[in-house]
């Protein structure tokens, strides 16, 4: 029974995954927004950027974290039975926080690659950075220093993660095993 | 104090092992010896549930076990009277070597910390590390840390420690160290099961002896009779061999 429980979540988790790593993330927020409202199902515009790209991040982080999981050798868990912890126990203490180390720089670079596709929400009629840009674009006819000014402030957006991803990969190295 | 029955395990259509028989009293150092591939890690990890016998029956402490329908419950509580020092060593990656000697003390057995710490320094002193509770394992040469999961192995204070050729990933300089840690347990009167390569620590540290080849226990038997008046021919042939490599490498 759990068995099957298992696995019914596993096909369902890798049907989900094949789904949102396997298209555009445009297409996917264009059926959520226009494609679903035709079925009577009517998102307003941002929470239906928030639902897509959560979904989509997802599915990303997912696979990131299961090969980080896969990633620590078998051996750990064995020697977690040996002197007497159990399966959960073992996970949490021991398997979770190595795979958390091989998992965190995949896991910031896949934050700010959506940091910049949130640029693609204006498609969908979210007034974010880049639509702003252009309706003022529009008024102005200054494409050029205009958009090179929204991609600055994508870049310092950039920045400060990757600077707080170094921090983190630090604090993680120092309780990790190669140590000082 | 502790018995298998009939242990029998498949790998696809591959038998591993083929009933094997054997018997563990308390203070006896038994060596398992063999060639590679006679099923000697098998066996041992199919003792500990690592992996789940086809067949076979256990008698620890005078209670009987299934060794193939076993339950989460009571192979959870064998473990905790047992101990497993691994070829690879299989410390915890992510904790000190202290941390790796309490940790099943503090989580798996509930102790106050501070008591768990006392015994583990007190293990970790034992194998000869007093200098190095704080060093993460890949701050550790490989005959380091195998000490450290012989100490993680006896501060849980188990009725008996299963060794799987906890030597043979080391190199020979290295080795001495783990073996000598290895006497001294010996000595104390812990109670061993040891698969391994390294006959003369068969020969000089065991009490008894078992020569395995393709998943039989060819002969058993006190450590003197078993290397020096083998009755089976295989055994023989296998003793001779290792002489010879032995004198070939001087």
């Amino acid at each position: 029974m759990q068995f099957a429980n298992v696995k019914f979540f596993k096909q369902l988790a890798r049907f989900y995954i094949w789904i949102f790593r396997g298209t555009p993330l445009l297409v996917q927020l264009f059926v959520v927004f226009y494609g679903l409202s035709r079925v009577g199902f009517v998102l307003a515009p941002f929470p239906a950027a928030v639902l897509v790209f959560s979904l989509n991040e997802g599915a990303y982080c997912a696979e990131t974290i299961r090969a980080a999981l896969e990633s620590v050798p078998p051996g750990q868990l064995e020697a977690g039975y040996c002197v007497g912890m159990s399966y959960l126990q073992t996970i949490r203490r021991i398997i979770l926080p190595q795979a958390l180390r091989t998992a965190f720089p995949p896991l910031s670079n896949s934050l700010i690659a959506m940091v910049k596709d949130t640029s693609l929400a204006a498609n969908i009629t979210v007034t974010e950075m880049l639509m702003v840009t252009q309706r003022i674009v529009a008024r102005t006819y200054e494409p050029l220093l205009l958009y090179l000014e929204v991609g600055l402030i994508y870049l310092i957006f950039s920045t400060v993660l990757t600077k707080l991803q170094r921090v983190g990969e630090k604090k993680l190295q120092s309780i990790g095993h190669n140590g000082g | 104090m502790l018995e298998v029955k009939q242990v029998r395990k498949n790998f696809g259509t591959l038998s591993v092992l083929n009933g094997i028989d054997i018997r563990v009293d308390q203070g006896d150092v038994v060596a398992i010896i063999g060639p590679s591939g006679s099923g000697k890690t098998t066996l041992l990890r199919c003792m500990n549930y690592l992996e789940t016998a086809d067949d076979g029956e256990m008698v620890f402490d005078g209670e009987r076990f299934s060794m193939r329908n076993l339950s989460k419950k009571d192979a959870a509580r064998i473990r905790r009277k047992t101990a497993f020092v691994f070829q690879n060593y299989n410390l915890f990656q992510n904790k000190t070597a202290l941390q790796n000697v309490t940790e099943g003390l503090i989580i798996a057995r509930k102790m106050q910390k501070n008591e768990a710490i006392r015994i583990g320094r007190q293990a970790l002193d034992k194998v000869g590390l007093s200098d190095r509770y704080d060093y993460y394992p890949a701050q550790l040469s490989g005959g380091q840390q195998q000490r450290v999961a012989i100490a993680r192995a006896i501060a849980t204070d188990p009725e008996i420690i299963y060794f799987d050729e906890p030597t043979s990933a080391l190199d020979p300089e290295l080795t001495g160290e783990v073996l000598s840690v290895m006497r001294q347990l010996a000595r104390d009167g812990m109670t061993m099961l040891v698969v391994t390569h390294e006959m003369n620590f068969a020969r000089t540290v065991s009490n008894k002896v078992i020569f395995m080849e393709n998943g039989s226990v060819v002969e058993a038997g006190s450590s003197g009779d078993v290397f020096e008046h083998p009755r089976e021919i295989r055994t023989k042939a296998f003793l001779q061999t290792l002489r010879g490599s032995f004198d070939l490498a001087g």
